[in-house]
């Protein structure tokens, strides 16, 4: 076989097997939300569509949603119309190439991993304003207007506070950070590690900006249903309308997981020293560990969804330019003397 | 608007006008007649420069459905099935207002257990009414979680209303001359075991909603309503005594047995803020519920068996000739009925001054300078319910 067929043999591999882990889990995510909004608020969720509290909704809706018919408005800008539901879902996808899910169960091993994932999740960010800007609705061109103030007031925090574990492990990638914490028997977690207290300085902050890179509430503002109508997808609907919602779960599992790589120690879980290295029961575990580490994250961020009312957007301007920046950008000195301290006693 | 408000320092005061080499104009944007935020059928005309407002005008009539004129085609009691849907969401009260005013052009009062009757049922109603408020109030600031968490104790009170009258929203049960029936057996006992659950309940409602750290940060200092202001556009109910204006007809023109019974009417304080913005609007719903469930205890206490019903009211009247005003104390302020009789069995005029009308009239004057996040605070905050603006 020629070099360049593996090449692309590899990538084909590598596309359907991260479409389809990512398609089951937001179908999941979503039946998740769902629940738990319900678990919430004193109801319980979807329970009739496939016999067992409603497991089958994800997909009954998403059949529906493929089938519902796809509108263009006569003055929209049609190549941003159509390019914007693309770009976002594209750059989610590719988020998950970073992603290490058990030992040696990476696509990319990118040296700069999370360095990566904050330039695509900026990326998605344009489609988002292209799609508000192509709907000819002026709910759609507010929404998009405040995704962009909100992007520019949280991105600094949010790759700020990555920097605390990313100079604690001295790497950029996320498969190279995650086996510097499979000490003391799988639980030297940043979180647990010597650097604990920084750990749990940069954490909150990372998750709050997290929040806001995802368009959680209370940082919704891009589409406050309250306010804006739908914001920027107020005028897609069917499959186009599917490709925004799919990039949101998948942006949500995204951040946690990242959460779960640097603070929470990725794949490694108890007892992850008692097995034989490479074996099928320590990566099934792992992945399982992973997996769950990161949806309890994103299940903390329906939590917060469900409990809280929306920020105004110059509350979120005022959180992220004068709180955030400034504190994470505190924490990120902490960090650098804390290490520099943990340098000279280990010397 | 408070000079404090984060949106001055953005709003085009003299002085900080930038020169610009483009033309710009403000954007109009329709916020309605479906709009998630105008609850109901209602259209909002916003000007917006960016996210700041600068001009709001409110547009009604979606919902018309020539309720007053109604009232000059059908009999006295035949309109009463009319009231309950001026303002859905309180139906008792609409039938005390409109009976109360037909028993004033006859001259006669409903028996005494009637009348304890009465006000438990509009305070219980009240006390539904507010909830709703407060949980969709939630749902205008992004927060989904207080409707649900208030539709789950508003069931309770609904349920309770279904077992009275076999009606859920629409009851025409309060009419002119007393009730259409008794209390079935036991359901006094199940109205004192609500009062007992809901006290805890409130809590839940105080915490979850009120004292949200970012419900403070939209609510306080936002569409702040003062004194003067709420009395010169005519508001009533907690628009006005949000703004700390102690009126309560209640209280100051009691009827019923309202004279009989301890109560408190809560004003804005500016617990949070300053007095009359979106909080304390708020904070006085909160408040009243307590006071609900104050008025309803001592009615249970002081209630004695009796006829509900005064048999002089048969089912055709005809009033002497002559007019008669009643305006009484609605969950959204007074709700008049300004009726007039020549003395046949149908009403020459009726004439409904709806609390909802009045106080909205003021919100579009509460919008220019604050956000655009701002206008489904404030119109959440005045609370209007679209069937009683428009009739």
């Amino acid at each position: 076989m020629p070099g360049w067929l593996l090449t692309v043999w590899a990538a084909v591999v590598a596309m359907v097997v991260v479409f389809t882990f990512l398609t089951i889990m937001v179908m999941f995510s979503v039946w998740m939300e769902r629940k738990v909004a319900g678990f919430i608020q004193h109801r319980v969720g979807p329970m009739r569509a496939g016999g067992f509290h409603g497991w089958a909704q994800s997909i009954a809706d998403s059949i529906k949603l493929l089938f519902k018919e796809d509108l263009i408005l006569i003055g929209a800008d049609r190549k941003l119309f159509q390019i914007a539901p693309a770009l976002v879902m594209a750059t989610a996808t590719a988020m998950f190439v970073v992603l290490p899910f058990a030992p040696g169960w990476q696509v990319a091993d990118a040296d700069l991993g999370v360095f990566l994932i904050l330039a695509l999740a900026s990326v998605t960010t344009i489609g988002v304003i292209m799609a508000g800007w192509g709907s000819y609705n002026k709910w759609s061109v507010y929404g998009a207007m405040r995704e962009a103030a909100q992007v520019a007031s949280y991105e600094i925090p949010l790759a700020l506070s990555l920097i605390p574990p990313i100079l604690h492990y001295g790497t950029f990638s996320l498969a190279t950070a995650t086996e510097a914490q499979a000490g003391w028997g799988g639980m030297q977690w940043y979180v647990f590690s010597s650097a604990a207290p920084v750990a749990w300085l940069s954490f909150p902050l990372f998750f709050i900006a997290a929040l806001a890179e995802n368009k959680r509430a209370p940082f919704d503002l891009p589409e406050a249903e309250s306010e804006l109508v739908a914001g920027f997808h107020t005028e897609y609907t069917g499959i186009r309308f599917s490709f925004f919602f799919l990039e949101e779960y998948a942006a949500m599992f995204v951040m946690g997981a990242v959460g779960a790589a640097l603070w929470f120690g990725g794949w490694n879980f108890p007892g992850i020293h008692l097995l034989e290295p490479g074996s099928a029961l320590l990566q099934v575990l792992a992945l399982f560990a992973f997996v769950a580490k990161a949806m309890a994250l994103v299940f903390v961020m329906m939590w917060v969804r469900w409990t809280v009312p929306r920020l105004r957007i110059d509350q979120v301007m005022t959180l992220g330019y004068k709180y955030l920046t400034p504190l994470s950008m505190a924490v990120v000195l902490i960090a650098a003397f804390w290490e520099f301290g943990l340098h000279l006693i280990q010397d | 608007m408070s000079s404090s408000h984060p949106a001055a320092a953005y709003s085009r005061a003299p002085g900080r006008e930038i020169e610009l080499d483009v033309a710009t104009q403000d954007c109009q944007i329709h916020m309605g007649p479906q709009h998630p935020a105008t609850h109901g059928v209602m259209r909002v005309l916003l000007k917006a420069d960016g996210e700041v407002l600068s001009g709001a005008q409110t547009h009604l009539g979606y919902l018309h459905r020539s309720a007053e004129k109604i009232g000059e085609m059908v009999d006295w009691l035949q309109y009463l099935p009319y009231t309950d849907r001026y303002d859905y969401l309180c139906a008792m009260n609409n039938n005390l207002g409109y009976s109360l005013g037909v028993e004033k052009l006859l001259g006669l009062e409903a028996p005494e257990r009637a009348q304890y009757l009465r006000v438990i049922l509009s305070e219980l109603n009240r006390i539904a009414s507010h909830l709703f408020a407060v949980g969709t109030y939630g749902l205008d600031l992004g927060a989904f979680t207080p409707l649900f968490t208030a539709l789950r104790d508003r069931e309770i009170v609904l349920d309770l209303f279904e077992r009275i009258c076999g009606a859920r929203l629409t009851y025409s049960f309060i009419r002119p001359g007393g009730l259409w029936n008794d209390a079935p057996e036991g359901w006094l006992e199940d109205v004192a075991a609500f009062l007992d659950l809901f006290e805890k309940r409130w809590h839940e409602y105080w915490t979850l909603v009120v004292e949200n750290r970012i419900f403070i940060e939209r609510t306080a200092d936002v569409g702040v309503l003062s004194a003067e202001q709420a009395i010169d556009w005519g508001c009533s109910g907690p628009m006005l005594r949000g703004s700390g204006v102690d009126w309560d007809l209640r209280r100051d023109q009691p009827y019923q047995v309202y004279d009989r019974l301890e109560f408190e009417v809560v004003k804005g304080s500016g617990y949070r803020g300053s007095v009359g913005d979106c909080f304390d609007r708020t904070f006085v719903r909160m408040f009243e519920m307590t006071e609900s469930i104050r008025i309803v205890r001592q009615c249970l206490e002081q209630m004695e068996p009796g006829p509900v019903h005064n048999p002089e009211v048969k089912s055709v009247i005809r009033p002497a000739p002559g007019s008669a005003y009643c305006g009484i104390e609605n969950p959204r302020g007074e709700l008049g009925h300004y009726l007039v009789s020549d003395g046949s069995k149908i009403a020459v005029r009726v004439r409904v001054r709806a609390p909802s009308f009045c106080n909205l009239s003021v919100a579009e004057h509460l919008m220019p300078g604050s956000m655009l996040g701002d206008a489904a605070a404030i119109i959440g905050s005045v609370d209007i319910v679209v069937g009683e603006t428009d009739r």
